[in-house]
């Protein structure tokens, strides 16, 4: 079956930051993502739990897009803008897609 | 001073009180009870839909006066003050730099909901009433310390921190205020006829489900303190104590000069001695993330939310009791 190579990036980030980062990334033109809860984690700003947080404060949600290649650098542009100042991670995979034409 | 003593004793004995103990201590023994997040946040929903409709079927009732408008703006202008004095006192007593400070000043002038919800509960066991509006009062003291906070960082902090847009928005329409003042206005405009229609929803299960809401809140507060132990210098502990009463003092000092019954001095109290842990770290986590959240939601929640829930609420009480006379 025909493959085609495309980027998958995953940025995680604190939930409140959510509305942010996909309004960033929709500007930019990167329509298609997936978000979806983290259970938690460690790290250098310590552990968290998403079981017992009584506000958004302390969540965290990674949201992963799929792009062609020619097109991550728009999309880290922007993804970095709103995510520079806070806790997270961006990773940025090689992938590849069954349906060039949708992403 | 017997007075005091034996109502923080009853307090302490009291259902509410002794289902926050047993989750802070599961939490602190590493018990893996844990409430669902799903259930935690059904029974958040239906405190404040129920304190709200109930807070607007007693304006219904009593009817408006000038003391409410006059009690919405002592609420705001204690939201916008209280940081103001915390951040000195923070700057005074710990080593805190200004950004934290600053974050921590602005949790202590907004506002606990479960606190409030805390303290209605121990004034109707006192066989005491209040001013439904109050709970208009803690919607307004919700928002305004968020910009205190952010303009002490302007003022002593670095440039550059300040209100992102939409955040206003965020914090003013957050789903916690959208429930209290619309359940409020809901309660206000059916009265005695709504309330009829829907206590035993609202009226009979309530002490039960704050009861397992407290139960959560403790398993949260210990597992904080567990964690976040370190942030805990003697100073900042001690701020976590020390701040409480002298909100209260504000709250007792805005009461008494509204007029407000010795219940509604209560909640007044209790209003300007509690601290954030949900609308504020949130805003604070937007505009400020350079402040270590350890810090801010340890104080609110490990520290002042138990102080104010055990010792506060009584000390409020039995002060407020012996000051109108009630």
């Amino acid at each position: 079956m025909q493959m085609h190579k495309a980027k998958r990036v995953e940025i995680t980030i604190e939930a409140v930051m959510e509305s942010r980062l996909t309004g960033a990334l929709e500007k930019a033109g990167v329509t298609g993502f997936t978000v979806l809860p983290v259970l938690g984690g460690s790290g250098r700003s310590g552990k968290w739990s998403r079981e017992g947080q009584v506000s958004r404060a302390g969540g965290m949600v990674s949201v992963v897009c799929i792009i062609r290649p020619e097109r991550l650098d728009a999309l880290l542009e922007a993804a970095f803008e709103v995510v520079e100042r806070h806790i997270g991670v961006v990773t940025v995979t090689d992938c590849e897609v069954l349906r060039a034409e949708r992403f | 001073m017997d007075g005091i003593l034996a109502l923080a004793a009853g307090n302490l004995l009291s259902p509410i009180i002794l289902f926050f103990a047993l989750g802070l201590a599961a939490a602190f023994a590493r018990s893996d009870l844990s409430i669902p997040e799903a259930i935690a946040k059904g029974m958040s929903i239906y405190l404040l839909f129920a304190i709200g409709f109930k807070g607007g079927a007693s304006v219904s009732d009593h009817g408006i006066d000038a003391t409410l408008i006059l009690s919405l703006v002592a609420g705001l202008v204690l939201s916008f003050a209280i940081p103001l004095i915390a951040f000195a006192m923070l700057r005074a007593m710990t080593r805190l730099n200004v950004t934290d400070a600053a974050a921590v000043a602005g949790h202590y002038g907004s506002i606990s909901i479960v606190t409030f919800v805390a303290a209605t509960s121990v004034i109707g066991s006192a066989g005491l009433s209040s001013e439904g509006y109050m709970v208009a009062v803690a919607a307004v003291m919700e928002a305004p310390a968020i910009l205190s906070a952010l303009w002490l960082i302007a003022r002593y902090g670095k440039a550059g921190a300040g209100m992102e847009e939409g955040l206003m928005r965020e914090i003013l329409l957050n789903g916690s205020i959208v429930l209290l003042v619309g359940s409020f206005l809901i309660g206000w405009i059916t009265g005695a006829e709504g309330m009829a229609m829907i206590s035993p929803f609202i009226v009979a299960p309530f002490q039960g489900i704050l009861c397992l809401f407290l139960l959560d809140m403790g398993l949260v507060a210990g597992r904080g303190l567990r964690e976040a132990r370190s942030v805990l210098t003697p100073g900042v502990f001690l701020f976590g104590v020390v701040m409480p009463p002298i909100g209260a003092s504000l709250g007792l000092a805005a009461a008494l000069i509204l007029g407000l019954s010795t219940g509604g001095t209560v909640l007044f109290m209790t209003l300007a001695a509690s601290a954030s842990y949900i609308a504020v770290p949130a805003a604070m986590r937007v505009a400020l993330p350079e402040a270590n959240p350890s810090i801010y939601l340890t104080l609110s929640l490990g520290v002042t939310f138990p102080f104010n829930l055990t010792l506060g609420i009584p000390l409020y009480l039995a002060v407020a009791s012996a000051v109108t006379g009630g």
